[in-house]
């Protein structure tokens, strides 16, 4: 068996970054695609994290940090507008709000 | 060296099929725990990458913050009329072939690019002074005014959510 490199977990993390796209392109479902979002953002993490150990420094933890931050922030807005958006359309499904196409 | 492989292909099992059951269960509530063991897994590999920090935070943020969140909004928002219809939308197949080519795209960077990768490890020395105390310097010190600036986006977060979610301001 290989050791494991810096290699495999891009690879790894390139896999969950495609999942994850995969959910935010091909679902209906809101919560699903914030739900994916974080999926891509975790992806994002295991790269910084990665390339951190193999460099021997903490900085790339660091921007971990601030990537977990971010994400906190969006989700709490994301749910916030979905809530909001549940109010005035009783629909949580992404292709049947419209109300901006012509 | 041989249990360190182990490790990791059972946190790359637990990441990846995790993340593939949260994107085609049909019950949002199923995706949620499924999305929680994904995340346990990544949380797992940074306890491999040494980021014992990170580790903490990530259960104690991902999988007790965030989840509960969403898990609340999911109880809030009354999804049952949604999962008995279509989960998915009639461009599927191009967003398929979209990510495809991207993965495509990557497998090919990574084929052509795999030397540079290859940082010396060797030169590296061991860390003398725990996780924790190493981000906390470097964040307290180097990254003092980053941090300022993420609490404030943290603040401008609870505001917009709070004005998003109210009925009435």
């Amino acid at each position: 068996m290989h050791p494991i490199t810096t290699v495999h977990y891009l690879a790894l993390s390139a896999a969950l970054l495609l999942i994850g796209t995969i959910g935010v392109l091909t679902r209906r479902n809101i919560v699903i695609i914030l739900m994916s979002i974080e999926l891509i953002l975790n992806a994002v993490n295991i790269n910084l994290v990665a390339f951190s150990h193999a460099a021997g420094q903490v900085y790339g933890q660091i921007f971990a940090i601030f990537v977990i931050v971010d994400a906190v922030a969006e989700a709490a807005v994301g749910l916030g507008i979905l809530i909001a958006l549940f109010r005035n359309k009783e629909t949580v499904l992404a292709d049947e709000i419209d109300l901006l196409k012509w | 060296m041989l249990i360190d492989t182990v490790f990791f292909y059972a946190f790359a099992l637990l990441t990846l099929g995790g993340g593939i059951l949260t994107i085609t269960r049909r019950n949002a509530v199923h995706s949620a725990i499924w999305l929680i063991v994904s995340l346990l897994g990544v949380a797992g590999l940074y306890l491999q990458l040494h980021a014992e920090f990170l580790f903490a935070v990530q259960i104690v943020l991902y999988v007790g913050g965030i989840m509960v969140l969403f898990l609340f909004v999911i109880m809030l928002v009354n999804l049952d009329q949604a999962a008995k219809e279509r989960q998915f939308n009639r461009q599927w197949t191009i967003a398929l072939a979209a990510v495809a080519a991207v993965g495509v795209e990557i497998g090919y960077f990574f084929y052509r690019g795999q030397d540079s990768f290859r940082l010396s490890t060797a030169a590296v020395p061991a860390p003398t002074v725990g996780n924790v105390e190493m981000l906390a310097d470097s964040l307290f010190r180097d990254y003092l005014l980053p941090f300022e600036i993420a609490s404030i986006l943290l603040l401008v977060a609870i505001v917009g959510s709070v004005v998003m979610a109210k009925k009435r301001i």
